[in-house]
């Protein structure tokens, strides 16, 4: 394509997001629906997990430890397989139905973005731990207060966790394209969507979706930072 | 069950090797203020933090009472205590939640306890903001409000200015009219003069002297102690 080529699918795309284009809008909807759900659900089961691992002492916290940052890094074509097998009619949770259905990719993100929570929760957690421990061994606490009481105090540096699982969660599309199935008004993502209108050739659509995509995850991070800062300023 | 007196016969605590107290022997009565003294190394935190149940002796007996395990009823204010990113009030709350007390109940009881200490004006802003006597009266607030019967105080006053270790004084003082016994540390030894009841001389992990205050600033027994006192002979010039 040419530059003049490339000039034009842009001012297009600019011009749909100008417009409030309806299509943009619906597949960005469901984007944020999905993702938000899925880092809502991480945060519920990473956060509390990492502090779990950072706190407690049993059997096999290592290595728990070093699986949870090893799957940092997981594939997410993976994880798209294995809850695809696990959802598909013959899996044992087909008889719900919820293959192809947002529910689905919202499961798969949340496979996703807990380990990710949880290793960056136990690195927070942990830190803060060391700081605090004598202190609330003599205050009495239990285990449980204390994964309590440190997630509470670490909730302002916790943001970095609950970004970190909105980025991967956002901007991942192989575990979604398998369980979703990027239907049409259906489970249609924005990154599914873009790598669809690309190859399809229809590049303003494309674009129009990649800038909303980079612009609502820069509008987010930038709005934690400022939380964050306003709050370090006020109890730091 | 009462868990005094507080009986130690022969404790020893050797970490990795190196014997921090080697031998102590000290019975505390469940009344008044008792001051630990002695020079740096001698062990006095280190036995404030078994009296506390934080470390356990290598050696050696200890009970409280007639219990061996450290009961309910003991905390310990450090030389730095911890603050949460929170506000005063809460930070008073917190030791609460241990002891299964309500939020609403938490936050009354903090209030008033705040104005005893004379922090209540500060109840809303963060706790890491305070100043050294302000986040100390905070964490003496924050012990007391539990109702302790054994309240360990590792050198409280360490780094505060004259005004600001005077305040935390007083509070000691409400404190120990309230009938909970103190055992505290200090390098100040015009403070163990104002303060103690009895006072506790250590050194090298042993108890050397534990006698009145007056007997012992009047007539140390041990050669240490001798020595240890007359490093600070503007405090001994008050008796």
């Amino acid at each position: 394509m040419s530059i003049g080529g490339i000039g034009a699918a842009f001012s297009e795309a600019l011009s749909l997001i100008a417009a409030f284009d309806h299509q943009v809008l619906e597949i960005a909807l469901l984007s944020l629906q999905v993702s938000g759900l899925a880092v809502a659900i991480g945060l519920l089961i990473g956060l509390p997990a990492g502090a779990c691992l950072a706190v407690g002492r049993f059997p096999g916290k290592q290595t728990l430890a070093i699986v949870a940052n090893g799957f940092m890094g997981l594939p997410s074509v993976v994880v798209g397989v294995v809850v695809y097998l696990l959802l598909s009619r013959s899996g044992p949770f087909g008889e719900l139905g919820l293959l192809y259905t947002p529910t689905a990719m919202v499961i798969a993100q949340v496979v996703l973005v807990v380990p990710l929570m949880a290793a960056i929760s136990r690195q927070v957690v942990e830190d803060a731990w060391r700081e605090y421990a004598e202190e609330f061994a003599a205050m009495r606490f239990n285990w449980r207060q204390s994964v309590r009481t440190l997630l509470y105090d670490c909730r302002y540096s916790l943001f970095v966790a609950v970004l970190a699982g909105l980025g991967r969660a956002m901007s991942e599309v192989g575990a979604v394209m398998i369980v979703g199935g990027n239907i049409d008004r259906s489970t249609r993502v924005m990154t599914t969507s873009i790598a669809l209108e690309t190859s399809k050739g229809d590049l303003p659509l494309a674009i129009a979706l990649g800038l909303v995509l980079i612009a609502l995850i820069l509008l987010l991070n930038g709005l934690a930072f400022s939380v964050r800062n306003w709050a370090m300023r006020r109890f730091d | 069950m009462s868990m005094f007196p507080i009986s130690a016969s022969d404790l020893r605590f050797v970490p990795n090797g190196h014997a921090v107290l080697q031998g102590l022997d000290l019975t505390l009565g469940g009344e008044g203020i008792s001051v630990v003294l002695g020079p740096n190394g001698a062990g006095k935190s280190v036995l404030l933090r078994i009296l506390c149940g934080l470390l356990v002796p290598s050696g050696g007996q200890l009970r409280w009472g007639v219990q061996q395990d450290c009961p309910a009823g003991v905390a310990m204010v450090f030389q730095q205590p911890i603050m949460l990113r929170a506000a005063v009030i809460e930070n008073a709350a917190l030791g609460l939640i241990p002891l299964g007390v309500g939020r609403a109940e938490r936050q009354a009881s903090a209030w008033a306890m705040l104005e005893r200490v004379g922090l209540a004006d500060r109840a809303k802003d963060s706790a890491r903001q305070l100043s050294g006597g302000e986040r100390q009266r905070l964490a003496l607030a924050r012990a007391w409000l539990t109702r302790p019967r054994l309240l360990l105080l590792d050198e409280p006053t360490a780094s505060l200015d004259p005004s600001g270790a005077e305040m935390v004084e007083r509070i000691i003082r409400e404190i120990r009219t309230e009938g909970c016994k103190i055992v505290m540390t200090t390098h100040n030894l015009g403070q163990a003069t104002r303060l103690a009841d009895d006072v506790v001389f250590m050194a090298n992990g042993r108890v050397r002297e534990h006698v009145p205050v007056g007997e012992f600033f009047r007539r140390p027994a041990s050669e240490e102690a001798r020595l240890f006192i007359q490093g600070e002979l503007p405090w001994q010039m008050a008796f």
